[in-house]
């Protein structure tokens, strides 16, 4: 791997429209970055509600990247890995939540966990409270995230493909270690940034979590919530949360570049 | 330790049986796709054929497809038979000594003994001074060595090996080969190849695989010396003619006598097979006279140089000659030639 | 190869300036004689408004009526990024204040309507609510609007005016995510306008109560400064604010104006 400017190869025509896409994402940033009262800076993100927002954000996010690790890998293991029949139809519905409006997917979330939704009895009887709780704002969450790490691991998992598992099985290791020992390893790379998306798809979060979960300062009002109510009387506030929020998704994705791994 | 295998895949159009004794090693030769590969997925597990069953040392490893008979299928990880293929699939992330002792850490011992292990493997294969090293900066022919370590660390009861020298330069198999020799000798062992070479200087016996069937087997040397299926004469580097014996020699089905020896009672009319080495064969521009039994009309396909002769090939035969011989017939790909062999040269038995 | 970078970038520009180009601010005459009018208004007026535009439509041959509701103070800053609006109608006198306050309005605005708040409930009344005390209960699932949105504000004036102190379980964005919640039986009840109740039929019911008085929300309206049709803009506020305007208003659960 070669560093420099020793581009070989790539068509000269290229630049023109990378460039343009390059300041189409850049430029906005920077509209925000002219628009803050850097004075007052500190002020304006130091409130409250936003530093309640901030905290209920990162722990929040945190939770969901959990779960979708948890529930994603084996979901991702069983595509690659296996055929049966329906399993296109099976990794189009887990693409589904990426194709839905958040706030569609709010409702989803309301009709089936909902008090009166689907499950909600169940949960009710169980003692379990969904409604307008953190759990609610996790869940929400991991609804939109998880397609994020199952399409980048499953992709990872078909480009290494299985020649390594099979020489593993035949040296004696049984499939649990093999997964452990060879598979994840492997795709250690392809998993970690199928994370860092997911983090960073919880973390700026809007329509599901408003639908589902309610907004309340401390229990389910994250900083996207709470960026979109400031937005009422306090511009500048406003535009000052939202730039803490990019400030984080910028120290995550470097967090994880610094490793190597996207 | 013996292994027996009785499988058929009808997708790939396989169906046969093989069997390995104690210490043996049988190498399994075929042209490509003739399901040799199959073979070795059936045997490591990782293949489920249609019907069959195999046993390794009494113990069945599968029992597939016989009405009345419940199935029994034994996982690849369970059935102590190590797999080693053409390319070495040495676990990118691990060391090469964490590599070699993955078999024995996979079953449970602990990193220090399993290290241990991996290291005397290691100084098997000559390749101690790469212990530390990852597989991205080993060469070919390390990386296969340590598979080789790798696969034996996990103390197999039958290592299967495929093509081990196909994916390595020609300077470097010879060494490989002599340490699979010795590493191979007083274990059960399995060897696919194209290469009459690792027949002969690893295989106690020798099988012939061609359309997903068996079509010879016997032992390495007695194979290669009298073939009986085009595919061995071929890998042998023999000139072999089949057809029904007629007098003194054999008739071939398009119509071409081979006057020769008989080495064992072959009847009139009896299915025989006539076999005479290259070197044996003499290139003329006319046919001579003289006693030569065999004079064969053919047409140089190619001219392959061998060092200091050159085989000539033609469809069907070939015939070594020196460089010099070459350059004074003016020979090519074209010429016309007449072949020479003398009967005492060919010899004759059943099919 | 060299020539055809220029080019490219060339062409992506003038094709991204003739998209510019085809929908700008035009609020005036499309060339056939017809004349738009927008009204920028709040959510809570889309169906009385609706019906007014539908009227003022057939009052004016010659004339459009477009709508943009939204949440009052979404508008408000629209407007002052320079949002092409003729009228201006809004939840609250705050807003329309923001909005006089930067001259962006023509003359004095006119209160043309009041709203008060009304507790909603799912048709069916889990909790059992009767009254604003009740919504104070512990364990009754409670939702209200964000202080900082109009009927926000209004819930909280009326809890320090009454004395009672709700702990909602949700603040939400707008009035209507209050009654969604309300509705899909999520809350067990809710503080929104009247008029969303009247809205909403039988999907909640509806419970008033005395101390609502406390919160009134007043509606005024203005024409904008730079708006381009200014005659037929007055023309419209004059439609809102007299006698067929204030009976659809009505119908809708509107309250006159207090001042």
């Amino acid at each position: 791997m070669t560093r420099g400017s020793r581009q070989v190869g790539l068509p000269p025509w290229l630049f023109a429209p990378a460039a343009v896409g390059a300041l189409f994402l850049v430029l906005p940033l920077v509209a925000m970055l002219s628009r803050v009262e850097w004075g007052d800076f500190f002020g304006l993100i130091g409130s409250d509600s936003s530093v309640a927002a901030l905290k209920l954000s990162l722990r929040t996010s945190s939770v969901s990247t959990v779960l979708c690790v948890l529930l994603g890998v084996p979901l991702a293991m069983v595509l690659a890995r296996t055929t049966f029949r329906g399993q296109q139809l099976l990794r189009s519905l887990v693409l589904l939540p990426l194709v839905l409006p958040p706030v569609v997917g709010g409702i989803a979330l309301l009709y089936t966990f909902g008090r009166r939704g689907l499950l909600g009895h169940t949960f009710e009887v169980l003692g379990i409270q969904v409604a307008f709780s953190t759990t609610a704002v996790v869940m929400a969450q991991t609804f939109v995230a998880l397609p994020f790490l199952v399409v980048s691991l499953e992709g990872a998992l078909r480009t290494v493909g299985g020649r390594f598992e099979a020489v593993a099985s035949t040296l004696g290791a049984r499939p649990t270690t093999v997964f452990r020992r060879v598979t994840l390893p492997l795709v250690l790379p392809g998993l970690v940034s199928g994370a860092v998306l997911s983090f960073a798809r919880s973390l700026g979060e809007f329509g599901a979590t408003i639908t589902f979960a309610g907004s309340l300062q401390g229990v389910t009002r994250t900083l996207p919530l709470e960026i979109y109510l400031q937005r009422e009387t306090d511009a500048d506030a406003a535009v000052a949360l939202s730039l803490v929020l990019v400030f984080v998704a910028v120290v995550v994705i470097g967090f994880a570049r610094g490793r190597g791994a996207i | 330790m013996t292994f027996e295998l009785t499988g058929a895949v009808r997708e790939r159009g396989v169906d046969l049986s093989l069997h390995v004794d104690t210490a043996e090693v049988l190498a399994v030769l075929g042209p490509n796709g003739s399901g040799k590969s199959t073979a070795m997925s059936l045997i490591a597990g990782l293949l489920r054929p249609d019907s069959g069953t195999a046993s390794l040392d009494g113990r069945v490893l599968f029992d597939l497809g016989r009405p009345g008979r419940a199935h029994v299928w034994v996982p690849p990880h369970a059935r102590g038979v190590a797999l080693l293929a053409q390319e070495p699939l040495l676990f990118p992330h691990l060391s090469a000594l964490d590599n070699v002792a993955f078999g024995p850490r996979s079953v449970g011992r602990q990193r220090s003994a399993s290290r241990a292990v991996a290291q005397r493997w290691l100084a098997e294969v000559d390749a101690e001074e790469y212990a530390d090293r990852k597989p991205a900066q080993l060469s070919g022919g390390q990386a296969q060595r340590i598979a080789v370590a790798r696969a034996l660390a996990a103390d197999p009861r039958l290592l299967l090996l495929d093509e081990p020298m196909a994916a390595l330069d020609v300077a470097v198999a010879p060494a490989v080969r002599q340490m699979l020799r010795r590493v191979l000798h007083d274990r059960s062992a399995v060897i696919v190849t194209h290469d009459v070479l690792d027949a002969l200087l690893l295989a106690d016996r020798v099988v012939v695989i061609d359309g997903g069937r068996v079509v010879e087997e016997g032992p390495t040397a007695q194979l290669l010396a009298r073939p009986r299926s085009a595919f061995a004469a071929r890998i042998a580097g023999l000139n072999m003619v089949r057809g029904r014996r007629e007098g003194h020699g054999v008739r071939s089905h398009d119509g071409l006598f081979v006057e020769g020896l008989a080495e064992e009672p072959v009847a009139e009319g009896q299915e025989a097979l006539a076999v005479f080495r290259p070197s044996a064969v003499g290139v003329y521009r006319e046919p001579p006279g003289g006693s030569l039994r065999n004079v064969i009309s053919v047409t140089i396909t190619e001219l392959e140089p061998q060092g200091d002769q050159v085989r000539v090939r033609t469809a069907d035969l070939s015939a070594d000659v020196t460089v010099a011989a070459v350059a004074e017939l003016d020979l090519a790909p074209q010429t016309p030639v007449v072949f020479g062999v003398k009967a005492s040269e060919v010899a004759i038995y059943r099919a | 190869m060299r020539r055809r970078a220029p080019m490219l970038t060339a062409l992506l520009l003038a094709m991204a300036l003739s998209a510019c180009g085809s929908d700008g601010p035009d609020g005036s005459s499309s060339g056939t004689g017809t004349t738009t009018l927008t009204v920028y208004a709040a959510s809570s007026l889309t169906s009385p408004f609706t019906e007014l535009g539908k009227q003022f439509e057939s009052d004016h041959k010659d004339a459009k009526v477009r709508f943009s509701f939204g949440g009052s103070s979404d508008l408000v800053a629209q407007i002052q990024q320079g949002a092409p609006a003729d009228v201006f109608a809004s939840a609250d006198t705050a807003n329309m204040d923001k909005a006089a306050g930067d001259d962006l309005v023509e003359r004095d605005p006119v209160n043309f309507a009041s709203n008060t708040l009304e507790i909603a409930v799912p048709p069916d009344n889990p909790a059992g609510v009767a009254s604003l005390k009740d919504l104070s209960k512990p364990g009754t699932k409670v939702v209200v609007c964000a202080p900082e949105v109009p009927c926000g504000s209004a819930a909280q004036k009326v809890q320090d005016a009454s004395g009672v102190t709700i702990k909602p379980v949700s603040e939400e964005q707008s009035v209507t995510d209050v009654l969604n919640k309300v509705q899909t039986g999520e809350a067990d009840a809710g503080l929104v306008y009247v008029t969303d109740v009247k809205a909403a039929g039988d999907k909640v019911k509806g419970i008033r109560f005395p101390e609502s008085s406390s919160a009134v929300n007043t509606y005024p309206v203005a024409v904008l400064a730079d708006s381009k049709n200014k005659d037929l803009a007055r023309q419209f506020v004059d439609l809102v604010t007299g006698d067929a305007g204030q009976q659809v208003l009505a119908d809708a659960g509107f309250a006159k104006p207090s001042s």
